[in-house]
């Protein structure tokens, strides 16, 4: 189990790196005008050669990503108009723009995203795998239909307009915001809150339907006839036995939701006026703030990498059959 | 006719049995018809089983896939669902009624009295919990006993259904398990509220010759320990020969034949059951063809008129006025001994069996 995590850990970091060359090389080193760009419209040629300086782009390519990774590694100093940032480790870079270090604007606009994405994941694993849990049980009569007819529906209305929606009528929701966790708990929970119903009952339309999809399959399972033959009660034959096994390839699809949803909450954050990663890759994106960019690509690629791991660790506990090593 | 019977490829049972006669049934079916309302018709896979098995006594079900031996079992475990299956007739289970019980009684039944081996323990144990896990379940589902109590008696029955090293396989997952072992666990989870009444569907179906031996010496030991009543479901006449006191042969869902091991086997008055018997391989001698039954069981969404089996009976045309596609016969005793029945119109079976199917048997 430890060799395990231990290979899998350098095999993301392995992943990392070559994220990592790959989209320096795709920001820094296409024939473009990197410096130029990042200086923006209204930009000076002092300006222009001051950037280049800075980041090192006369030198070589090579040499430039060598020390964009030892800057991750040990901090590293930028020079700008004559004052030196120091951008101390991981330094991911730094933003023109903004004149901050992407590291800093990384460690602000991450928290917001985890606490969206985990927080709406909460809601629309507990509803979503108990009406397909419910769904699965009486599964042809008219609950059931309604149940799967409500997915189809929600499933079909795009996503933001059913967060425009909660925006503009759920007024009775607390007012949304970020407060970190730490100052309060309680102002963090209900500025999310709406953010939180919002992303949750929308996935939870998917993962009802996976969770039914799945128990179905399940509770025709031998082993589950073999339960109900103890003379054991229906809900522990279909929470103990049929949900136990019904629920792994429900955690399989969650692994790589959870990545894809933490890179991708720019409507949940522009609409409840979050400030979290979207936001701030979007806001990158429109003022062709390379750094940044780069920087959300590289922790994107780690949330990715960081989950599917988790979940083929979680797989160890769920079936014992799985064996790592 | 005796010398003739030792030559069938499986010699009758070897252990002297008592008869059966006035013994009180324990399980006790009577008319009992299971229907499945499908898309497609109405599936009509029991109709109007009766049989009966005192305690000590072990019923073998025999026929083909789809004939309702599985069907009928689980019905007197309750283990159809309600909302699927439609179930008349009558189950009696130690004096009490199966058929509509109430859920919460059914809880507290199944498993306790009652309790079953299901065929391939592969996918018939959980794979997510331990066997230990498993076999406590059971038992705590029917006694008030701590945790360490159960597990004690987990192992206790691992070690009696032979499984060496209990108390470390105890902590196993079936995974971890060969497949004779996996049905010993299974074995021992049936047994472990000492049931009055076993039912074994199939239970060496998955398993090779030499495990299926010492499964079907395991089940024979128990049953003599326990005392218990056995329906041993199988397609395997080898299996019937082995362990069973009593034969009931199905056929599309009606038993067409019923009576002692030996009888059944050494001289069956039912077609169907001449042919079981002829689709035997010999094992000794010259290699001669096999003699299958021809044609397929009917679907039991349009079971044939008359007899069920007249479409595939090569002696059809020794009964008058076309009576095997026009009536059912009845399930009576149609020869002079009374201790068993068939369901054929034949006037005089058991001289069918001596001049035209006897010769054919390897």
């Amino acid at each position: 189990m430890l060799l395990y995590i231990l290979k899998r850990v350098l095999s993301a970091i392995s992943v990392v790196i070559v994220t990592l060359v790959a989209s320096f090389a795709l920001f820094f080193l296409a024939p473009t005008d990197p410096a130029g760009v990042i200086c923006g419209p209204r930009c000076t040629p002092e300006r222009v050669a001051d950037i280049e300086a800075s980041l090192d782009l006369d030198e070589p390519p090579l040499v430039q990503i060598g020390s964009y990774m030892k800057g991750i590694v040990v901090g590293r100093d930028y020079t700008t108009g004559g004052t030196t940032q120091h951008c101390s480790a991981p330094c991911l870079g730094y933003s023109y723009t903004l004149g901050q270090p992407v590291t800093k604007l990384l460690a602000q606009a991450l928290p917001v995203t985890i606490s969206i994405v985990l927080g709406g994941a909460v809601v629309y694993l507990i509803v979503g795998i108990l009406a397909g849990t419910i769904a699965a049980q009486v599964r042809g009569t008219s609950l059931d239909k309604a149940v799967v007819g409500t997915t189809l529906f929600i499933q079909s209305i795009p996503y933001f307009v059913v967060a425009l929606l909660v925006a503009l009528y759920a007024t009775f929701l607390p007012q949304s915001g970020y407060h970190p966790f730490l100052d309060n708990p309680l102002t963090w929970a209900s500025g999310l809150l709406a953010a939180w119903l919002c992303v949750g009952l929308t996935n939870a339309a998917a993962y009802t339907r996976y969770s039914r999809a799945s128990m179905i399959e399940t509770l025709g399972q031998d082993f589950v006839r073999t339960a109900t033959s103890k003379g054991i009660s229906r809900r522990r034959v279909v929470y103990r036995h049929g949900l136990r096994a019904g629920l792994t390839p429900v955690v399989t699809i969650f692994g790589i939701d959870l990545a894809f949803q933490l890179t991708g909450a720019i409507f949940t954050e522009s609409i409840f006026g979050l400030p979290g990663l979207g936001q701030l890759t979007l806001r990158a994106f429109g003022q062709y703030d390379l750094p940044v960019l780069l920087g959300g690509v590289l922790v994107g690629s780690v949330v990715l990498v960081v989950m599917n791991l988790v979940v083929d660790i979680a797989y160890t506990f769920l079936d014992p059959r799985v064996r790592l090593g | 006719m005796s010398d003739q019977t030792t030559q069938a490829p499986h010699t009758v049972a070897r252990v002297p049995r008592t008869p059966s006669a006035n013994e009180e049934p324990y399980l006790e079916v009577t008319d009992l018809h299971v229907q499945f309302p499908t898309a497609d018709g109405l599936v009509k896979a029991v109709q109007g089983l009766s049989y009966s098995v005192p305690l000590r006594r072990t019923l073998a079900i025999v026929g083909e896939s789809g004939s309702g031996k599985s069907v009928s079992s689980m019905a007197v475990l309750g283990l159809h669902d309600r909302r699927v299956a439609r179930i008349t007739g009558s189950i009696k289970v130690g004096g009490r009624e199966v058929v509509g019980m109430s859920d919460k009684d059914l809880e507290g039944y199944r498993g306790g009295d009652a309790s079953m081996i299901f065929q391939d323990p592969q996918s018939s144990l959980h794979p997510y919990f331990t066997v230990g896990d498993q076999i406590m379940e059971s038992y705590r589902a029917h006694h008030n006993v701590s945790k360490r109590k159960a597990k004690e008696r987990a192992v206790d029955m691992l070690g009696r259904v032979g499984i060496p090293n209990p108390r470390r396989r105890v902590d196993q997952y079936p995974h971890e398990f060969s497949g004779g072992m996996r049905q010993r666990a299974m074995i021992a989870m049936a047994l472990v509220n000492d049931p009055k009444l076993l039912i074994a569907d199939e239970p060496t179906t998955a398993l090779d010759v030499t495990v299926q031996a010492q499964i079907l010496d395991l089940i024979a030991d128990l049953q003599r320990d326990f005392g218990s009543a056995v329906v041993f479901i199988t397609h395997d006449l080898g299996v019937v020969a082995e362990i069973a006191d009593d034969i009931l042969v199905m056929y599309a869902g009606t038993a067409v034949e019923h009576g002692p091991v030996n009888k059944i086997l050494g001289e069956p008055l039912h077609p169907y059951s001449w042919g079981l018997l002829e689709s035997i391989p010999a094992l000794t001698g010259e290699p001669a063809p096999l003699h299958p039954i021809p044609g397929s069981p009917p679907s039991l969404l349009a079971v044939p008129s008359g007899c069920p089996f007249h479409p595939r009976c090569e002696f059809k045309d020794r009964v008058p006025d076309d009576l095997c596609r026009t009536l059912k016969p009845e399930l009576i005793s149609r020869t002079a001994d009374l201790g068993r029945t068939s369901r054929c119109h034949l006037k005089d079976p058991d001289k069918v069996f001596e001049t035209d199917v006897l010769p054919r048997l390897p």
